[in-house]
């Protein structure tokens, strides 16, 4: 199943399933969506629950937060998190603190799925990653979909939940042809044991979790171990509980994320793990993430921006080599 | 106009008017914090509008006690809400600026200029793919008709011809910025003529609020669209309390002062033989004794716990996983 297959499916079963499940933004509709997430859905669903909205991302955002208000459940679609920001004072003023400052008397059952990250020589002003954004406000809970199982999976727990959602996907992985893998019991606030190890634990998330899997044959056959590879599936809340059993095995950690490592949604994670593991590890934690430079449009300086297998191989067994592994 | 909806709008207005005064007072007891934005020399338009549109949803700007009195709200509830007291109608985390009440499709208190305006097209969305006849209200001022929001959401409810009245309260002043110094003109209306029908009316005239906001629901009621209404009006005291609003002159001042109306409408009210002259009597003794029962309910309620602190961050089924 292709990765934005397993997201329309999502999506095309809600809308069938509750009729106030509606789905909003610029070019869902007629165009079938940026990424063609929304493919058929306008044909199957029509114009009053796909709806194609001018480029105001201020408005996409408050215009569903008040159909949240009226009842409906929307999804909006913002093109790129790079966005988003023009929507950042209706994600952040409004959606994620009505419920709040109303004392619980407001419910805003909102998902805005947008996807971000460096994708191919798109330059700065599309090519950001802004989770540390999100993750950092509370009343929002922000899902990163790395994989068509939980695009499927988690897509679906986002619409049904009453609280805004923060539905991130990236740009690589929409036409990815991707194993599914049907669930019972799915918990979208769970992490993912994506392989077992035993001697380190790398933290990951969206598309890093593939260029983490290239990488861990390099490093696991020159230092010898074997490495447990955990994708947080969700940002915030943050599965503490799957991190504290990895590393509790592990004795060693190292995230790795495609955004600024200054700030970065990794430096919250590597804070988490050091206030409350600290005697558990071994080693200092390790954190790959992107340069802190805006991201250039040249293909050899935007893939120096970021994390790529080699360079998280490299730089592993450095760290490995230094802290006795 | 019925005598008994002229009596409905002085004892409104006259209690908004107390209320702001009361509030006033407690503030300066210490009893009240933060921002406080009153209606004072408003209460035409915030009472006119809420008694013709009596049905609906309505979204408002911070200015907005009198908009949730006149609504329906329990002075109690908001007063207490001032005081932040845990019997508020926001359980005392909204304060003035945040006076929500779902059950009156109110969600009052919007403290970022125009930031509701989005919100309320979004809803009129909703109501008109609903079914729902009763469109939506949203009430701002001068400042929000400057502001992008403002703008993105009279294009869209006019593109998609949404049952919306955009009511701007315009009292010529955002804080200490005159209206002419930052907009091409002061008469708003011309900001939305191209997208919708407009009018400009007297703002210190609650039967000319009210006749306004009856059109122009009945306009949107029968699927025509949004519409627009620029309501000239005065606010008496500062933006907040923490302004002396000198920016404007005495004289300035007096002339809206003139056009007040509460005692306009009583006079005209005497005038024309609608209301008899112990009606109002009456009236202000009722007013007086609500409000004494608000802030004496506001005074003897209890803080909220500490717990609260982390209560309402999310739903109940997210709480459980979201410390």
């Amino acid at each position: 199943m292709l990765y934005r297959e397993a997201l329309n499916n999502a999506i095309d079963e809600m809308m069938a399933a509750d009729e106030s499940v509606v789905i909003l933004g610029e070019d869902v509709g007629r165009y079938g969506g940026s990424y063609r997430v929304s493919e058929g859905l306008f044909a199957k669903y029509g114009a009053k629950r796909v709806i194609d909205t001018p480029i105001a991302e201020l408005s996409i955002v408050g215009n569903a937060i008040g159909m949240a208000i009226a009842g409906l459940r929307p999804i909006a679609e913002i093109m790129t998190v790079n966005f988003s920001l023009l929507a950042l004072d209706q994600i952040i003023n409004h959606a994620a603190k009505f419920r709040y400052m109303s004392g619980g008397k407001m419910t805003i059952p909102l998902t805005i799925r947008m996807p971000g990250g460096v994708s191919k020589q798109l330059a700065a002003q599309h090519s950001e990653s802004y989770e540390t954004i999100y993750t950092a406000i509370p009343g929002l809970i922000v899902l990163a979909a790395s994989n068509a199982t939980y695009a499927y999976y988690g897509l679906k727990a986002a619409i049904a939940l009453n609280d805004p959602v923060i539905f991130l996907e990236h740009e690589l992985l929409y036409p990815m042809k991707m194993e599914f893998k049907p669930q019972e019991n799915f918990d979208p606030f769970k992490a993912e044991i994506v392989k077992e190890g035993k001697d380190l634990t790398i933290i990951t998330y969206l598309k890093m979790r593939y260029d983490v899997l290239q990488a861990i044959p390099t490093i696991e056959q020159t230092l010898n171990i074997t490495v447990e590879v955990v994708d947080l599936n969700s940002l915030r809340p943050l599965d503490m509980s799957t991190i504290t059993q990895s590393i509790q095995k592990t004795k060693r950690v190292a995230i790795v994320e495609e955004d600024h490592k200054t700030g970065g949604y990794g430096a919250e994670v590597i804070a988490r793990i050091s206030e409350e593991l600290f005697y558990e590890l071994d080693a200092p934690p390790l954190r790959i993430a992107g340069q802190d430079v805006p991201i250039p449009y040249n293909r050899t300086l935007e893939l120096a921006s970021i994390p790529t297998p080699k360079k998280i191989a490299q730089k592993i067994i450095q760290w490995g080599r230094e802290n006795g592994l | 106009m019925h005598s008994a909806r002229v009596e409905k709008f002085y004892y409104l207005m006259k209690l908004g008017r107390e209320f702001e005064l009361a509030a006033k007072e407690q503030y300066m007891q210490g009893n009240i914090a933060g921002f406080l934005h009153l209606d004072i020399g408003q209460e035409a338009c915030s009472v006119g509008s809420m008694q013709a549109f009596d049905k609906g949803d309505v979204f408002t700007h911070y200015r907005e006690h009198v908009l949730a009195i006149a609504r329906g709200m329990d002075p109690k509830l908001i007063m207490a809400e001032l005081f932040g007291k845990v019997t508020g109608v926001s359980k005392g985390k909204g304060g003035s600026m945040h006076l929500f009440e779902p059950n009156l499709n109110f969600y009052g208190g919007d403290a970022i200029v125009a930031g509701h305006l989005p919100i309320a097209v979004g809803c009129a969305y909703a109501r008109k793919i609903q079914g729902e006849k009763a469109g939506v209200f949203a009430i701002f001022g001068d400042g929000a008709s400057n502001a992008g929001a403002f703008f993105e959401s009279i294009n869209i409810a006019a593109a998609w011809k949404l049952p919306l009245i955009f009511f701007c309260e315009n009292n010529y002043y955002a804080i200490g910025t005159r209206i002419g110094w930052v907009s091409p003109f002061e008469e708003l209306y011309n900001k939305a003529r191209n997208f919708m029908p407009t009018k400009r009316i007297d703002g210190m005239d609650v039967c000319e609020v009210y006749k306004a906001v009856t059109q122009a629901k009945e306009y949107i009621e029968n699927g025509l669209g949004p519409y627009f209404i620029e309501a000239e009006t005065y606010r008496y005291e500062g933006h907040s309390m923490s302004d002396n609003g000198k920016y404007r002159s005495e004289e300035e001042i007096e002339i809206f002062k003139s056009r007040d109306p509460i005692i306009n409408l009583k006079k005209r009210a005497i005038a024309e033989g609608l209301v008899t002259p112990e009606y109002f009597d009456e009236a202000d003794q009722k007013v007086q004794k609500v409000i004494q029962e608000a802030i004496e309910f506001a005074l003897n309620s209890p803080e909220p716990p500490i717990n609260e602190l982390y209560e309402d961050v999310y739903c109940k089924e997210c709480t459980n996983v979201i410390p």
